[in-house]
């Protein structure tokens, strides 16, 4: 019998997924942001969810969208803010969403930690800052750093180009961003790709996440453009 | 100190030549990092004597100007989330990596803005202490670029002195800049205050200590 990762139904994807989880979401703004995921995640409907990513959703589509049908109840960020980030904004204005906001570098650092089996490391970003209260300090060799701790996930949803039966996965341009890291990080990586080769990758040279690190994958040969998908005014559900 | 109002703000240099002076100090062969907003404009100034491979904390080295409106790629964009391209030679990167050319030391020159500017070196960028707080990458570039070059207006839009004794506003990192380009001079950083290396011609260095806290010398 053959290794398959791919799966053919959205449900059969996100099958696992529970209340509370805590689930990574690939992305920088819009390039590699699994938007048909999340929109699947909607249809689930897991609620109280801790969301790890760098933003906090843009419009009503993907990340905004599940924000706004109230199934997050914690987003750790470097950047709640976007131009058309309204659900996080109205919730976060009113208090029904918790935002942990950690630097872009850190908050990248502590999922790769994650996904290598590193607890914590020691970082000079943030000393002196806001974002330092609170952290253990050490000096080496006369400077002084901060403990920052690894983010795990029970899930990660990922954005692909290309995807094989085994979840070797290869990405497009900037659209790599967190999907590398995160896809290591959470015990369930759960992979959208834009094209799935079969039976595999003809070169492994360009396997940029080893299969071993992707649970599932599925099929998505469009995926929605958020800024373009915003312009028209799409929303979901 | 004077006291500054309206009637009697003087006009230095503009945001152009801002830039350009900064693209000067920029040496050849240099990874640079420049902030989102105003600082993008220094790539526009660098003269044909050197090359400089820009970074962009997305995971792209090598980045080019904007493409033209029937070449945008989404999947390709900057820190600012704007499409943009990728010249001959670059590459991208996972988060992580970038992160690293970062926090490892391995960017050059980064190119900020600023709320305010400590006499030390404190940067505060990132936060007005209301609304939602979002700091993206700038303590990672303050705490690892090798230089930290501020681009600023000298004094903030209701006429206070953006060089002050102590920040107000949250740090973005302490004792971290190197150096500040203003509209009305140039100025390091130094143990004994704000060290003059340039002023506009039409600044008088009178002026320039009345609308700067803390001391400034030549």
């Amino acid at each position: 019998m053959e290794i398959n990762k791919v799966k053919e139904k959205m449900t059969d994807l996100l099958s696992d997924v529970f209340d509370g989880a805590t689930i990574m979401v690939g992305g920088f703004g819009e390039a590699g942001s699994p938007i048909e995921l999340l929109h699947g995640l909607i249809d689930h409907g897991a609620k109280n969810l801790t969301i790890i990513a760098n933003n906090a959703g843009n419009g009503n589509i993907g990340l905004g969208a599940l924000i706004g049908q109230k199934q997050v109840k914690k987003v750790i960020c470097s950047f709640p803010r976007s131009p058309k980030g309204i659900t996080f904004a109205e919730q976060y204005n009113k208090g029904e969403i918790e935002l942990e906001v950690v630097p872009q570098g850190t908050l990248a650092e502590r999922i790769r930690a994650a996904g290598s089996g590193i607890p914590g490391f020691y970082t000079a970003t943030a000393v002196g800052t806001p974002l330092a209260e609170g952290k253990e300090e050490k000096i080496f060799n006369g400077k002084k750093y901060i403990l920052e701790e690894a983010l795990h996930a029970d899930f990660a949803l990922i954005k692909a180009e290309v995807s094989d039966r085994y979840g070797n996965l290869f990405y497009n341009k900037t659209a790599r961003n967190f999907n590398p890291i995160m896809s290591m990080a959470a015990k369930n990586t759960l992979v959208q790709a834009k094209k799935i080769v079969q039976p595999n990758f003809t070169n492994p040279e360009h396997v940029i996440t080893p299969g071993i690190f992707v649970q599932k994958v599925i099929e998505i040969k469009e995926p929605i453009i958020e800024t373009i998908a915003i312009e028209e005014g799409l929303t979901y559900p | 100190m004077i006291n500054i109002n309206s009637n009697n703000i003087l006009k230095g240099w503009d945001r152009n030549t801002i830039a350009e002076k900064i693209a000067n100090d920029l040496p050849h062969g240099s990874y640079v990092n420049l902030g989102i907003g105003m600082p993008e404009l220094v790539s526009q100034y660098i003269k044909d004597d050197r090359e400089i491979i820009y970074h962009s904390e997305n995971g792209l080295l090598g980045m080019g100007p904007s493409p033209n409106e029937n070449e945008i790629d989404y999947d390709l964009i900057n820190a600012g989330k704007k499409p943009v391209t990728i010249l001959p030679g670059g590459s991208f990167c996972h988060h992580a990596d970038s992160f690293s050319m970062i926090r490892g030391g391995h960017i050059d020159y980064c190119v900020l803005g600023a709320m305010e500017i400590s006499i030390k070196g404190d940067l505060a960028n990132w936060s007005t202490g209301k609304g939602i707080p979002a700091v993206g990458g700038a303590m990672d570039l303050v705490a690892g670029a090798k230089n930290v070059f501020v681009m600023t207006q000298h004094l903030t839009k209701e006429g206070r002195p953006k060089l002050v004794n102590e920040c107000s506003l949250p740090l973005t990192g302490a004792s971290v800049v190197s150096r500040v380009y203003t509209d009305y001079a140039v100025l390091d950083i130094t143990d004994n205050g704000f060290k003059v290396i340039k002023i506009a011609d039409d600044i008088p260095f009178e002026y320039l200590q009345s609308v700067t806290e803390g001391k400034v010398y030549q």
